[in-house]
C-alpha cells in the first residue's frame, strides 16, 4: 500500500485529490492544512507571489518529511503537495492531508509536516508589491 | 575537476547566475569550495546565512567533493 503522495506542480493544486488519497476505512479522521496566498505582509499590499523550487531536491525533502511523519505518529496516509510558479491572492501554494485512526495523531502529523516543510524544503517565494519585489526570508 | 553550481532565490540576484560549471582542484573539501565561492561571488557576503547541498542532499559536515558533483546554494527557504 502506498502511504505517501508527494507532488510539486505548476498546475492548480487539488484539495479533493489530497483528500481522496488519504481516505481509508480504518481511519476515524482526516486533517488538512491548506496554505493560501495572503493579500498583505506587515501592512503592505501583496499583489502576487512567485514560487521557485529546486524540484528534485524539494521532492526528496518532502518525501523525507512524509516518511518521518509515518514513523513518528500513528497515522495511515499523508499527502504533501506544493505549487510552483506565479500565484495570485487566494491561490493555494500548499496542501497537506493526513488520515489516522484517531484525530490527535492526524493533527500532530499535519502540524509537524508544514512546520518542517517551511524549514527544510528548498522552495523560495518572491512577494510582488506595487513598488517592487522581495525574496521572503532572505534579509540580504 | 568540474563542479556544477546551482543558484536559487536571492542568490540568483546577488550573483547574476543560475547555473555555472567551475573547474577546481581534486580533493577539495566543501568548506574550501565555499571559500572559493565567496571569493568569486563577493556579493554572497550580503547574505547572513545559506546552506549547501551536494547532489540534492544538505551537507552538514565537511566532505570532499568528487568530479561532476552538483553543489546547490540554498538561501533561507520560504515555501509553504
Amino acid at each position: 500500500m502506498i502511504r505517501t503522495s508527494i507532488k510539486i506542480s505548476s498546475q492548480k493544486l487539488d484539495v479533493k485529490e489530497c483528500y481522496s488519497f488519504v481516505e481509508d476505512d480504518t481511519c476515524g479522521g482526516i486533517t488538512a492544512f491548506i496554505g493560501t496566498v495572503r493579500n498583505e505582509t506587515e501592512g503592505k499590499e501583496v499583489l502576487q507571489l512567485d514560487f521557485t523550487t529546486y524540484k528534485p531536491m524539494a521532492i526528496k525533502e518532502m518525501q523525507k518529511i512524509a516518511d518521518k511523519a509515518l514513523e513518528k505518529f500513528d497515522i495511515k496516509k499523508i499527502a504533501i503537495h506544493h505549487a510552483e510558479g506565479m500565484l495570485q491572492i487566494g491561490d493555494i501554494p500548499v496542501i497537506i492531508t493526513v488520515s489516522a485512526k484517531h484525530r490527535k495523531a492526524a493533527f500532530l502529523a499535519c502540524e509537524f509536516a508544514i512546520d518542517t516543510l517551511k524549514e527544510t524544503v528548498p522552495i523560495w517565494k518572491k512577494e510582488y508589491f506595487s513598488d517592487g519585489e522581495v525574496w521572503v526570508n532572505a534579509h540580504p | 575537476m568540474n563542479i556544477k553550481v546551482l543558484f536559487f532565490g536571492i542568490t540568483t540576484d546577488l550573483t547574476g547566475e543560475q547555473e555555472v560549471v567551475l573547474q577546481v582542484n581534486e580533493e577539495l573539501s566543501i568548506n574550501d569550495f565555499k571559500s572559493i565561492l565567496k571569493e568569486k561571488y563577493s556579493n554572497l557576503e550580503h547574505l547572513d546565512t545559506y546552506a549547501l547541498a551536494v547532489n540534492e542532499a544538505y551537507v552538514s559536515y565537511d566532505i570532499f567533493l568528487k568530479p561532476n558533483d552538483v553543489v546547490a546554494i540554498i538561501p533561507p527557504v520560504s515555501g509553504g
